[in-house]
């Protein structure tokens, strides 16, 4: 009748080669190349919002050292705040800064570490193609809307500014676990992590494109990139912040003048990985290749002084470790 | 109306209610294959499949996304079906009917209704960090081995159970031991049914994205794993990153991917189907 020998063989021989590799897995991640050239791995986890750009970043860096093992994974800015904080992982993508107990933690765990700027990107608030009433819109009125106050009460255009028609308005943003969510409540409401429940949620900014682009009620707001692909259906809210209706673009979000909803995307860096060479290397391409990688991908340089700056600042960092 | 002609009639309601029924997941898969082979099968080609991710949507590939996946389902099958055969076994065969049996058999049937994010928490802090595997194929295995455990047991208890009882006193009233009527007749038996079980439970495993993004699998791996403690990235998180990207070329990309993640299903499923046959033509009673 049936034997099981065959699967138990496959067993046996799997997992006797299992353990051979995991010996010869263990080699050091720190050796020269053959030709001399750096060689080692770089762990990066994080933010699936500064993924695309370190992704492309680290493509690039394939060609330039083919020996270095760069991998990114994309478990959150949270995630991969918290991975970092116990020394797991070489560097961070972050699309907020780094909280006050993620930097208590670190400490805690004798973790120091570099914050570096990478890109700009500009949340931009949208509405329906169709919506002829929304020119612009303040911070204030912003506030007013996604406040947590206006849970239930805030539920009609003309609630916002007079003029606009009494018909419901339909709200679409980020979900609380996006540094998204964050830097958007942080800056409309003033305080992050808070705003009203009742809106439609997601993490995935393209959900967010789909809902506001077959509402006619809609007002939703995600990153520029979104916004960028998907122009002919959905249209562009200028945002005033006191000074003048602004609407976002690479011009507007990259001199700052398109404010307060234009963030810096953030990588952080190890102290200890910034003292491996080939850290150094990848974070010095990284900060070389940003300006142009990060307009391919979507997102907004930063003004060049201003790279020419982290640059400054990372590689101070790493000189000081040497001391 | 007699009431013969009355029940003729049920019966024929009932059987059109039930071919209704059964087209609704038909036609709803029938409208995801289109949707998806229309979108993404002119994407497919040798270079997809043998390129690594790229930010440029037209260069991207899914080589370590699908050498990724394989070597989970190869590692995921090794470890959850001898655990959760002999589990089976034991909870049908052996195990007195005590409240301690009791208790398992409730617990290993709630186990199955558990989101697989909590195993993915569970894997992280088990196999990620006190076994100190990282975030390695080994590790994702072992989580996903978790994961789908509870449904090979339950299966593989209920395939035991439908072996008539004429066989196994036939055995032992020829002085088999429990373990030799395990052994020779119960299993063989059986053997269909358990396969069955492992099938759905691996075609699980193999959509599964965010366990495996918990425990620290990748997105951007430029190499393919060449041992159980590498890292990796499975399809499923190919997919989840290119349909939450804003060009619409990803989308294509996302597609394809998930046409060859169900081709890899398919096979895989072929494979069972194809032994199972095989394994039932040889029981004759």
């Amino acid at each position: 009748m049936l034997n099981f020998k065959l699967s138990s063989v496959k067993f046996n021989a799997t997992v006797l080669l299992g353990a051979t590799l995991m010996f010869s897995a263990c080699g050091g991640n720190n050796e020269e190349g053959a030709n001399g050239e750096v060689a080692g791995t770089v762990q990066i986890d994080g933010s699936s919002t500064v993924y695309p750009v370190t992704e492309a970043v680290a493509e690039e860096f394939r060609a330039e050292a083919p020996d270095v093992k760069v991998t990114v994974g994309v478990s959150g800015t949270g995630g991969g705040m918290k991975k970092f904080t116990r020394g797991d992982i070489d560097m961070v993508n972050a699309s907020r800064q780094m909280s006050q107990s993620e930097a208590e933690q670190a400490k805690a765990n004798n973790i120091e570490y570099v914050e570096l700027e990478v890109a700009f990107d500009g949340l931009t608030v949208v509405v329906h193609p169709e919506n002829d009433w929304v020119k612009d819109i303040t911070v204030a009125e912003l506030k007013k809307i996604w406040e947590p106050e206006a849970q239930g009460t805030i539920k009609r255009w003309n609630q916002i500014r007079p003029e606009w028609p009494d018909r419901e308005i339909h709200l679409y943003g980020a979900g609380v676990e996006s540094g998204t969510y964050d830097y958007f409540t942080e800056a409309i409401v003033g305080k992050s992590h808070s705003s009203r429940g009742d809106y439609t949620a997601s993490e995935d900014d393209n959900v967010l494109v789909q809902g506001v682009s077959t509402d006619p009620l809609a007002l939703g707001f995600f990153g520029y990139a979104y916004y960028d692909e998907n122009q002919s259906k959905l249209k562009a809210v200028p945002v005033d912040n006191g000074q003048g209706a602004i609407l976002p673009s690479l011009e507007t979000v990259k001199d700052g003048t398109y404010a307060p909803l234009s963030r810096p995307l953030y990588i952080y860096v190890n102290s200890k990985a910034a003292a491996r060479p080939e850290v150094v290397e990848f974070v010095n391409f990284y900060l070389d290749n940003a300006p142009e990688l990060s307009e391919e991908v979507g997102y907004i340089p930063l003004p060049a002084d201003r790279y020419k700056a982290q640059k400054e600042k990372f590689n101070q960092f790493a000189e000081g470790l040497k001391k | 109306m007699t009431n013969s002609e009355k029940n003729r009639l049920k019966d024929k309601a009932f059987q059109v209610f039930g071919i209704f029924c059964t087209f609704i997941g038909l036609v709803v898969l029938g409208i995801f294959l289109f949707d998806i082979i229309l979108e993404g099968a002119k994407r497919i080609d040798w270079d997809f499949l043998v390129s690594l991710p790229s930010r440029r949507a037209s260069r991207a590939g899914i080589l370590t996304a699908w050498v990724g996946t394989i070597w989970i389902l190869l590692l995921t099958t090794i470890i959850a079906f001898p655990l959760g055969v002999s589990a089976g076994v034991y909870l049908e065969e052996y195990a007195k009917k005590t409240k301690l049996a009791n208790f398992l058999e409730i617990n290993i049937s709630n186990l199955a209704g558990v989101p697989s994010i909590i195993y993915g928490l569970l894997g992280l802090e088990i196999f990620v960090r006190q076994m100190r595997l990282g975030s390695s194929l080994l590790a994702g295995a072992l989580t996903l081995s978790l994961l789908i455990l509870p449904i090979i047991i339950v299966t593989t208890r209920e395939a035991i159970k439908a072996v008539p009882r004429s066989i196994r006193d036939g055995s032992f009233a020829l002085g088999a031991s429990k373990w030799q009527t395990v052994w020779h007749q119960v299993l063989p038996a059986s053997f269909g049914g358990i396969l069955t079980g492992i099938i759905l439970a691996l075609s699980r495993a193999v959509g599964e994205a965010a366990p495996l993004i918990v425990i620290g699998a990748l997105a951007y791996v430029p190499f393919t794993p060449s041992s159980p403690l590498d890292e990796f990235t499975v399809l499923p998180i190919q997919i989840f990153n290119w349909t939450s990207r804003p060009q619409e070329a990803f989308l294509t990309n996302a597609a394809a991917a998930i046409i060859i993640l169900l081709i890899i299903t398919f096979m895989l499923n072929g494979i069972a189907v194809y032994l199972r046959n095989r394994q039932q033509k040889k029981i004759k009673w």
